[in-house]
Parts: C-alpha cells; sequence; structure tokens
C-alpha cells in the first residue's frame, strides 16, 4: 500500500544541505584513509620519492584535512530530533 | 647560580605554577564563574594529553631511526577526529546520557552493568599503561640527566636518578591527589587538571615550535635549505613498511579511542558536545604542529650532534649543544608538561576504573548491607581513590626501577597501543550493535588480552624474563605453530604488525561469534538499547519500580556519596521538578522510578554505575531489573488483562440479563393483553351457553303451547349448553388443582402402544368428519411405562385433537414416533404436516388461557397447559420443537424400572 510510506518524499531545501553537510563529514575520513595510504604506492630508495616531497606531500594533505574538517564544522549542527524533520503533516483531504 | 640548579628552580616554579593553575580554575569553577573554562579550545588543549613525552622526545629519536614512520602516530588520531561524526560524537553522547566515569565503566555500563568485565578491561588498562607511566618518569629522568651532563655537572649517580623519578612521581602523585580527588563532582569533571594540562598543552607545543624554529631559520637558515638537509641525510630517501604503516596509523587510531586517559579527556571531562566540532579540526591542527619540525630536528640532530648520542633527546641536546640555555630550559619544561601531563590524567583515569571497579565492589561485599545506613561512602569513596592513584603511579615507579631504565622502555609505548586498543571491538560492537552480549564481549577481550600478552607484551620484557628463548624460538611446548611471533606458521611479519593483526582479528572474531552463540541478559538488552539507539533519543536507561524505598534513607547516602550540600540541592530541585514550582528548602521527593533513576546517574558521577545501581539497590531492594522483576511486572500486566476480561465478560453478562429481561417483560405484557383477551373470551363463552340456557329455559317456563318436540330440541340445547359449560369449569378446575400439585396419580404398569392406541381411538373416534390419518411405527411403541395412564392418556389424546383442529394441510396426516433414550428416558414425537406454529407465537402456547387461533377456537385455550402440568407430574416433559414446516410436539418421559417401582411412586405421588 502506497500510504504506508513516508507522506514526504522530499526534504526542505535546508535540511537537504544539512544531510548532505553530514555526508560530506561521513566521507571526509574515508577520504583521508585513502590518501593517507597513497605512500605505500611511493617507491622506496635512492631513485624513489625524497624525503623532502614526502614531507610536502603528508602534510599538504594534513592540512588540508583540517581545513576540510574546519570549513564543515561551521556547517554541521546537531539535528534537533530526526523525527521532526518532516514538517507536521497536513490534515487528509477528505475521503472518498 | 649554576644552569642545573636553575633548571631545578624553573622546576619548581613551573610545578608551583600549575598548582596555582589548577587551584584557581577550581576555584573560580566552585564560584561559578568557571565557563571560559569550559571553551572548545580548552577541551581540545586537554585532549593533547595524547601527545606524551614520548611523542615530544620519541618522536624525534623514531625519525632519526625510520624516517616518517612516526607521523602514523598522528595520523591515526587526525583520522579520528576528522571522521568524528561516524564514532566520536556517539561515544561522547554516551559517556554523557550514561555517565559513564571511565572507558571500562562504559564496557561494563553497555553490557548489563556487569562488573567483571569492568574489572577485566581495568585490569587490562593497568597492564598496558604501567610501563607506559614509567616511560614518563624514565623520559623525565633522562631528559634531567642528559641536561646535567651537557651543562658539564655530571656524577650523578644512578641513585640521583632515581631520586629524580622518585620525586618527579611523589610530586605528581600529590598533584593528582589534590586536584583529581578534590571532589566527588557528580559529572567526575575535574577543572583544575583540565586546566592545568591545558596550560601544559600550550608548554609543550610551543617549546616543540621554538626548538623548530631555532633549528629551520636559526640553525638550517631557512626551509628551503631544511628541505635540502633533509634530502642529504641518511634518512633522505622514503624507506616504508607498507604493512606497518598501514597499522600503526590503524593502532594509533584505536589507541586514541582507547586509551584510558584519552578517554577521560575527550568524553568524560567533555562539558558540552558542541566542544567536539571544534576539536575536529583543532586537534588534528595541534598534532600537524606537534609534528611538523620533528624531521628538521631529527635531521640537524644526526648532522651537529656526535655519533651515538641518543636521538630520542634531540630536541633537547641540540639547543645544549647550540649553547641556547634558556631555550633548552623551555624545551625541557616541554618535555617535563607532556611527562607529567600524561601521568596525571592516566593516574587519574586509572585510579577511578580501580576504586570504581575493584575497590569500592570489595569494600561494599565486605561491609556487606551496611554501607548505606553506616560509615562514610563518600570518604571512603576518595580515600580508596586517592589510594589507588598514589598506587598506579607508584606501579609505575617500581616497574621504572625493575626495567632498569633501559632502552627496552622505549619500545612500550606501541604495545602499550595494542593492548589498549583491544577494546576498540567491544566498544564500537557495544555502541552500533544490539546484539552484542556480555558474554561475547568477556570472550573477545579475553582473546585479545591473551593472545595481546602472548605475542607482544611478554616477548617485548625481552627472553628469559617470562617467556624462554626456547619458548620464542619453538613455541609453547614444542608447538612450532604457537611461535610468539610466527603465529600459524606465518613468518616474516613484523612482530607488532603481527601481534596487532592476530589478536585483533581474533578478538573481533570471538567477540562476534559468541555474541551470536549467546543471550543477553534483559538489563543487556536493555542497555544495548539505550547505547545504540542514543543519538535517536535521550531516552532513559532503565527504570526503579519504586518500592519501599524511603526518602530519607536515599538522602542520608546521597549525602556521604555527593556531600551534604550537594546532595540537598539535588534533592530540592528533584521535590520542585515533581511538584511543578518551587518547594520550601529541606523538602524530599517522592522516590519515584523517575527520580531513583536520575539520582543512581548521579550517583555513578562519583562512584561508578555498577556501584552506584547496587548502592541504590540495596536501598530500594532488589536490582532494578531483574529478570524476576520483569515476570512480575508481566504478571501484572496478565492481571490486568485478565480483569479488565472479567469486566467485560460481566458488561456482557449484565447485556445478557437485561436482554432477557426485556423478553421477560415483553411476554408478561403480551400475558397480561392476553389474560384481557381470554378473560374477555371466557366471560363470553360463558355467556354465551348461559344466554341459550336462560333463553330456552325462559321459553320452557314461559310458553304454554310447547310441542313434545320442541321441548326435547330446547331442553337437549340447554343440556349441550350445560355440558359445555361444565367441562369449561372442570378443565379450570383440572388446572388450578394440577398446578397446587393436590392431584392424586394413579400409577400402573403398561405399555406406550396400549396408551398411544387408546388415545389415537378415543380422539379419532370422537369426530365423525375427521380425515387425520395417523401413521405410527408399533415396534417402536413397545416401550414398558409405569405411570397414570389416564392422565398419560389426557395428554396424548390433547395432542392428537389438536393436530385434527388445527393441522391446515389439504390431506391432514399426523405421525407418532417413539424413540428409546439411552438415559432411561422414552421420547414420543408428533409430528403432523401443517404450518406448525408460528414463531411468535411459540412460547406462550403451554399458558394459560393461550389460544394460537381464537378464530377457529374449540376450547378454552387450557388444553396445553394442562399437558405441560400433567407432564411435570409424571416427571417427564411436553415441548413444541421449532420446525419451519410442521407442528412437532415432543413428549418425553421415564421408562419403567422395576427396581425402583416402590420408590418412583412415592415420589411421584406425593
Amino acid at each position: 500500500m502506497t500510504d504506508q510510506r513516508p507522506r514526504h518524499l522530499f526534504v526542505e531545501r535546508q535540511t537537504y544541505r544539512r544531510r548532505r553537510v553530514q555526508d560530506a563529514a561521513r566521507f571526509l575520513p574515508v577520504l583521508g584513509i585513502v590518501l593517507v595510504m597513497v605512500p605505500l604506492l611511493w617507491a622506496e630508495g635512492p631513485e624513489g620519492v625524497s624525503m623532502s616531497n614526502a614531507i610536502r606531500y603528508l602534510f599538504t594533505l594534513w592540512a588540508a584535512l583540517v581545513g576540510a574538517a574546519m570549513v564543515l564544522s561551521l556547517y554541521l549542527r546537531e539535528e534537533k530530533s530526526s523525527e521532526s524533520e518532516d514538517p507536521p503533516s497536513p490534515v487528509d483531504p477528505g475521503t472518498d | 647560580m649554576s644552569t642545573l640548579n636553575l633548571l631545578i628552580v624553573v622546576c619548581m616554579l613551573y610545578g608551583l605554577f600549575l598548582f596555582f593553575v589548577a587551584f584557581a580554575a577550581e576555584r573560580s569553577a566552585r564560584r561559578g564563574k568557571g565557563r571560559w573554562l569550559r571553551s572548545p579550545m580548552v577541551y581540545t588543549l586537554s585532549l593533547s594529553i595524547y601527545c606524551t613525552a614520548w611523542t615530544f622526545y620519541g618522536a624525534v629519536g623514531y625519525a632519526a631511526r625510520s624516517g616518517m614512520e612516526y607521523v602514523t602516530i598522528y595520523l591515526g588520531p587526525t583520522i579520528v577526529m576528522v571522521g568524528w561524526w561516524w564514532v566520536l560524537r556517539k561515544l561522547v553522547r554516551v559517556g554523557r546520557t550514561q555517565r559513564v566515569t571511565s572507558i571500562a565503566d562504559l564496557i561494563s555500563s553497555r553490557f548489563g552493568k556487569s562488573n567483571l568485565l569492568a574489572v577485566g578491561v581495568t585490569i587490562l588498562a593497568v597492564v598496558a599503561a604501567t610501563p607506559y607511566i614509567a616511560l614518563q618518569l624514565q623520559s623525565v629522568t633522562l631528559s634531567f640527566a642528559s641536561f646535567a651532563d651537557a651543562v658539564g655537572q655530571p656524577g650523578q649517580g644512578g641513585g640521583e636518578r632515581t631520586s629524580t623519578a622518585f620525586w618527579v612521581a611523589m610530586g605528581l602523585a600529590l598533584f593528582t591527589v589534590l586536584f583529581g580527588t578534590r571532589n566527588l563532582d557528580a559529572n567526575e569533571r575535574h577543572h583544575g587538571v583540565v586546566m592545568a594540562i591545558a596550560v601544559e598543552a600550550v608548554v609543550k607545543l610551543t617549546a616543540l615550535l621554538a626548538v623548530g624554529i631555532f633549528v629551520v631559520w636559526g640553525l638550517s637558515g631557512g626551509v628551503a635549505e631544511t628541505f635540502a638537509r633533509i634530502d642529504a641525510s641518511q634518512i633522505g630517501h622514503w624507506q616504508m613498511d607498507g604493512g606497518r604503516w598501514a597499522a600503526l596509523t590503524f593502532l594509533a587510531g584505536a589507541a586514541f579511542l582507547c586509551l584510558p586517559r584519552m578517554f577521560q579527556v575527550m568524553v568524560v571531562e567533555n562539558a558540552d558536545e558542541a566542544h567536539l566540532r571544534t576539536a575536529s579540526w583543532a586537534f588534528p591542527g595541534y598534532l600537524l604542529l606537534m609534528s611538523l619540525f620533528v624531521v628538521p630536528i631529527a635531521v640537524m640532530g644526526l648532522e651537529r650532534l656526535p655519533e651515538g648520542s641518543n636521538p630520542d633527546l634531540f630536541v633537547l641536546t641540540l639547543p645544549l649543544a647550540e649553547g641556547q640555555t634558556a631555550l633548552a630550559i623551555f624545551s625541557f619544561l616541554g618535555g617535563f608538561s607532556s611527562a607529567t601531563s600524561m601521568v596525571v590524567v592516566a593516574s587519574l583515569a586509572l585510579a577511578t576504573m580501580v576504586s570504581n571497579h575493584m575497590v569500592m565492589p570489595l569494600w561494599l561485599m565486605w561491609s556487606g548491607g551496611r554501607a548505606s545506613v553506616s560509615g562514610d561512602v563518600r570518604h571512603v569513596v576518595l580515600l580508596s581513590r586517592r589510594l589507588s592513584i598514589a598506587g598506579i603511579v607508584a606501579l609505575g615507579y617500581i616497574y621504572y626501577r625493575a626495567s632498569g631504565g633501559g632502552e627496552a622502555l622505549a619500545a612500550i609505548g606501541l604495545v602499550s597501543f595494542a593492548g589498549v586498543a583491544q577494546v576498540l571491538p567491544v566498544m564500537i560492537g557495544g555502541i552500533y550493535w544490539r546484539g552484542a552480549t556480555r558474554i561475547g564481549a568477556l570472550a573477545g577481550l579475553t582473546v585479545g588480552f591473551g593472545l595481546w600478552g602472548y605475542t607482544l607484551f611478554l616477548p617485548s620484557l625481552g627472553p628469559g624474563v617470562i617467556l624462554s628463548q626456547a619458548v620464542l624460538d619453538n613455541g609453547i611446548l614444542g608447538m612450532v605453530w604457537l611461535r610468539p611471533q610466527a603465529l600459524f606458521g606465518i613468518e616474516g611479519i613484523d612482530p607488532l604488525v603481527h601481534a596487532v593483526f592476530w589478536s585483533l582479528l581474533l578478538n573481533a572474531l570471538t567477540f562476534f561469534a559468541v555474541s551470536l552463540a549467546s543471550f543477553p541478559t534483559p538489563l543487556e538488552r536493555l542497555q544495548g538499547a539505550q547505547f545504540v539507539n542514543v543519538l535517536q533519543q535521550a531516552g532513559s536507561a532503565r527504570s526503579w519500580s519504586a518500592g519501599a524505598a524511603q526518602a530519607e534513607d536515599l538522602m542520608v547516602m546521597a549525602q556521604r556519596i555527593l556531600g551534604a550540600r550537594e546532595a540537598q540541592a539535588f534533592f530540592e530541585q528533584e521535590a520542585a521538578r515533581q511538584a511543578g514550582r518551587a518547594v520550601r528548602a529541606g523538602a524530599l521527593p517522592e522516590p519515584s522510578p523517575d527520580f531513583l533513576q536520575r539520582l543512581e546517574r548521579e550517583l555513578s558521577g562519583s562512584v561508578g554505575a555498577a556501584t552506584a545501581h547496587a548502592m541504590v539497590a540495596q536501598i530500594v531492594g532488589g536490582a532494578s531489573v531483574s529478570v524476576r522483576e520483569l515476570l512480575a511486572v508481566a504478571d501484572e500486566t496478565a492481571q490486568m488483562i485478565e480483569y479488565s476480561d472479567r469486566l467485560q465478560a460481566q458488561s456482557k453478562e449484565l447485556a445478557a440479563t437485561a436482554a432477557k429481561l426485556r423478553e421477560a417483560n415483553d411476554k408478561l405484557t403480551r400475558l397480561s393483553v392476553q389474560k384481557d383477551a381470554f378473560l374477555s373470551q371466557i366471560s363470553h363463552e360463558l355467556r354465551t351457553p348461559m344466554t341459550s340456557i336462560r333463553a330456552f329455559s325462559e321459553i320452557l317456563r314461559d310458553t304454554q303451547d310447547v310441542s313434545p318436540e320442541e321441548q326435547k330440541k330446547y331442553s337437549s340445547i340447554i343440556h349441550d349448553e350445560s355440558v359445555r359449560l361444565t367441562r369449561l369449569l372442570d378443565d379450570l378446575l383440572d388446572l388450578s388443582v394440577l398446578e397446587n400439585g393436590q392431584v392424586n396419580l394413579n400409577i400402573r404398569r403398561g405399555s406406550l402402544r396400549d396408551a398411544l392406541g387408546k388415545a389415537v381411538s378415543a380422539a379419532v373416534a370422537g369426530d365423525e368428519t375427521a380425515h387425520l390419518q395417523v401413521h405410527r411405527v408399533p415396534d417402536e411403541e413397545d416401550q414398558p411405562l409405569e405411570t397414570d395412564f389416564d392422565r398419560l392418556g389426557q395428554v396424548f389424546i390433547n395432542l392428537i385433537t389438536n393436530a385434527r383442529k388445527y393441522c391446515d394441510a389439504e390431506t391432514p396426516e399426523l405421525t407418532i414416533r417413539a424413540t428409546a433414550m439411552s438415559d432411561g428416558r422414552v421420547q414420543v414425537d408428533f409430528i403432523d404436516n401443517g404450518s406448525g406454529i408460528p414463531e411468535e407465537a411459540r412460547d406462550l402456547i403451554f399458558e394459560k388461557f393461550s389460544r394460537v387461533s381464537p378464530q377457529r377456537a374449540g376450547g378454552a385455550g387450557l388444553g396445553l397447559s394442562i399437558c405441560r402440568q400433567i407432564m411435570e407430574r409424571l416427571g417427564g416433559a411436553v415441548d413444541y420443537i421449532p420446525s419451519p414446516r410442521n407442528a412437532h410436539f415432543r413428549v418425553t418421559l421415564p421408562m419403567a424400572n422395576p427396581a425402583e417401582t416402590a420408590h418412583r411412586k412415592s415420589m411421584v405421588t406425593n
């Protein structure tokens, strides 16, 4: 029965934005792990990546993570309650 | 003043300064001005106890030996912090809503307040942390000694070094006891301690940055030159064991979550969840700054310092060698700060665990039921916590002395990380998976702890200490596949990676499998739901059934734990909450479940969840959600259901009675109408013959010339009418006699066939116009009877006559069937082929004065009534069997029983 589905399939623009920011917050550590593991691919030894480049890469990545987390933290707000996302449902328009 | 003395003085002043900071913070918090103490920045800085002396000094040494591997120790926590939305947010929420006091408390609370689990986690934490504390003491001692060496005042032997460690340990224990157990705050927050470690965080960061800036711009001459030097140095090329890189990053992240001291500052001391938002980027930033200059310092140390100098002390010895004494002293303070803040928080966190989960339960058990009645619990808790702090610091000191302060200690950092990381599967499982059970957690932790000890911790002590070289080479009992550093014969892996992999894998697998196979207790399931769904709702942990709990008793106990003023304030606030308005001072709240639950949470902030639960249980009586109580609740519910069922049944009964009463009323009304009708009828019936009799007798009396024929005719009319009157009166008399039970029965033996035969011939013979056909089955009728055959015949005749009179079929037929019943009775059915009796008249036909169709009335409407009376007298019955098509009367009467003849006779004739 279609009636059992949530009344509001789509949320308001603001709520939508907030949820996407949360998605970004969830994704950031995943991205971080992947990028932190990039050095595993590097060639070692004298012909490989030099230490200064390694430092540059890692600290740039690190600073970028800090910056991204900072930007996200400005937009991340706890939702008041997961139930009150949808506005109160309007009265059923008549019966038929 | 010599440099060394200057260092000592500076150290003393610094220590005093920290005491002062802590004291000032406590004071302003007490005066309610402590809002600034709880800013997001202070929270972030307090997290910096992650950076211990091991990282302050050791990171440079680590970099000098293994290049960039040291950053994994910081990258793991960075990822955890950046990903706070996944785990930390939930962890902090759980910690706040459940008033968790330590990581052991969290695990215990999640798994049904199991103290066994708490004890297990506590032991694990103490075992893992003791060498770590020893490491901090060592670093202070070493740095002090190398400072002394460098400024040319050597000569302090080993005794001096151990005494340094001793005095540092004493000072730290004193500080922790003073500010860590100053009060038993319900929130278990220590403003003084947090403020002091925040200050220390700033000191160690600026110290390291100062040394770094000095190295890069002072010694190297700029960023570009520094990079050039790095590339030219012996660690100038990327060298990395991939397994270690990944494993260490993971391990650092895990330890960041599980280290008791991290849990203390991150979850327990958290004042506002929003602080986490700031810390999510600020703390990684702090870590970034902490590790920014590590490689330059290491490279410069390798370049400038003599061969063989300890790279772990480059941070200190490099400025010293360059003659920057002030910078060196600052650097020393940085290292000192790292060491002391770690020892303070670690010993505080561990002492809380030891005291709440080991000392207090033991004390409660030992003191029996007197806990809440006599003895100052508050005092005991504080004392046990202070002793625990002293004990833990002492343990670290003893370990330091026993291990000889050698290089072996340096490796202990990662070993310790791997130890506490064993809590990770249980912790994550506990807050994300409702199916996690206590047994599963116990099994997982045991396996993880055991494997960690066997594969990492014991071998790390060196061969021959506990594990012999033979065991290391050939496995335990000579089983090669059980070699501690090559389990299952898989060799060639780095020992740390090997241990982390196997211990955490098997730990998690065991936890998962045993959880799947076991069944949680009700309290575990409640707590599990609370923990896992913490972000959806801020519900209650469990409810107390308000029993005989006395508010006064609770007050007395709460005073002992929380302190008199705090307890009174709490109780007044609760009373006000219950009353919905302000109450007078000293008012006590009702011991409602709601209140008990809040009180328990309040207490659990001081003594831990399990102990608080036990203490409230002592007063209220019985643990809140034992299976028994759940069953009682279920019983109560069942009783209520039963009660409501009964009410429903009663109301149904009432409805049925009302319906019956209505029916009876209808019947009475109809009877009354019928009686009225019959009275007028009978008056009419009596009047008609009387009128004829009067008229004809007057004719006979007054008319002279009446012919003999006429005379005969008239007198026979008079006679007939008199007979009719007599019959009517006879019937009425008969009925009256029967009803009053004054009838004499003439009991004889005979057969049903004879009775029926006589009745049929009498009834049919009486009317010449009759063409009623009577069908009988003589064989069936062969039943012996012992009854009054005259009366029985009267009944049969009445029934047959009725059929004759009222059957409206074209060719009226009457079927008479006799059936012997198993209960010694015989049924005689009279079924005609007429249309039967209308439904509305059926329940009236046996009443007196009743006639179904007045217009066809031949009698007075007393026949069936008389029949019923007769049959009752004869011990039988006559009924109308409802049937849609034909009239069906059934006579039931007892068969003759030779043995009971005499008895029956006397009974029936009475």
